[in-house]
């Protein structure tokens, strides 16, 4: 790839990187990653993502901006409140880099459509704040056998973990099924402190980049544990689920369902 | 002294920091391992800092030469994959 003088310019402290160089960025630019929420995770996510130069992000998000949302969601602004999310954070992506094409798609994941959104794109991430759609994006990145990097908070703790199909455990191997509805409370009835979706975003855009170069250790095998309030980073160990119900020996999940409905309240 | 066998040039007069050390780590990455490369620059204190950091990348450095008041020459032999 020729860069131009102006990417030349913007990129320059990748380029110099051994790790990442003039090839690492070039995979950079041809890289397709996939971004489930363009709310507090999604938000820093994408926009570290579209600064570093990837090439395509594709952003799902079916809501519109609210003012409550701007505590933590940094790609939306007083300017786009009402506007769907997906549409404010392309704005704010491609003003920050014009190299980059983000596409913004205004639906809501289910069963139907998952499987197509996804195929067309190398890297998943999740950002979404509810259960169902979690273990939705598990099962179809299981099935495509994509990376998928999630990442969830509350209060004043995340958890990041990377989920590599095929070579190490997915989410269900942690956790089967989702917990009860209204077992786990959400940010909406828990809060959550605004800078920590920034944190654990940093991290997971952090793990798509390593997963583009192919340099380093992805976080697979282990769900790391951020504690704001403690400051403790804690990495756990995931071990593999031989009987895990979707990636396991003998899966049980043999297609996709949604869950019920009364989990989308959480 | 034995004559080096240059595989490629580069000219990077009126580049300054950090655009030398980025033209001189994108013209390392397009030569093979084992091959040489001389590097053309006008800016002094390129002159002192892209041989330290072909030498972090783990690079050789064969010579580093002022060719006149306002230039050097550098020459550097890739020798580890990028």
């Amino acid at each position: 790839m020729e860069f131009t003088e102006e990417q030349l310019k913007r990129y320059s402290r990748h380029i110099i990187l051994p790790e990442v160089g003039g090839k690492g960025q070039k995979k950079i630019s041809e890289a397709k990653v996939l971004i489930v929420g363009a709310g507090g995770l999604g938000c820093p996510v994408g926009y570290y993502l579209a600064a570093a130069g990837v090439g395509t992000i594709a952003l799902v998000d079916n809501d519109r901006v609210e003012l409550s949302n701007l505590q933590r969601q940094i790609a939306h602004s007083v300017k786009t409140i009402d506007v769907h999310k997906a549409d404010s954070a392309k704005q704010t992506f491609e003003a920050l880099n014009p190299d980059v094409n983000v596409i913004a798609i205004k639906e809501r994941l289910n069963s139907k459509n998952i499987l197509d959104l996804f195929k067309d794109y190398d890297i998943i991430v999740d950002g979404t704040d509810n259960f169902p759609t979690r273990y939705l994006i598990n099962d179809a990145c299981v099935m495509l056998k994509k990376p998928l990097v999630s990442g969830a908070i509350l209060r004043f703790e995340g958890q990041v973990t990377t989920i590599l199909p095929g070579d190490g455990p997915c989410y269900r191997c942690l956790f089967e099924e989702p917990p009860p509805a209204g077992l786990v409370p959400s940010c909406q009835e828990a809060g959550v402190l605004g800078v920590l979706p920034g944190v654990i975003g940093a991290l997971q855009a952090t793990e798509v980049l390593k997963l583009i170069i192919g340099k380093g250790k992805p976080l697979k095998g282990n769900l790391l544990i951020y504690d704001a309030l403690g400051v403790n980073f804690r990495k756990v160990k995931i071990p593999k689920n031989d009987d895990c119900p979707i990636c396991g020996k003998n899966p049980s999940i043999k297609e996709l369902t949604d869950l019920s409905e009364e989990y989308c309240s959480i | 002294m034995e004559d080096i066998k240059i595989d490629k040039k580069l000219d990077i007069r009126g580049q300054v920091c950090p655009y030398t050390l980025v033209k001189s780590k994108l013209g390392v990455e397009s030569i093979e391992v084992g091959q040489i490369i001389e590097i053309l620059l006008d800016y002094p204190e390129a002159a002192d800092s892209i041989p330290k950091a072909m030498l972090n990348y783990g690079h050789s450095v064969l010579k580093v030469e002022k060719i006149n008041p306002k230039e050097w020459v550098v020459q550097v032999r890739k020798e580890v994959e990028d």
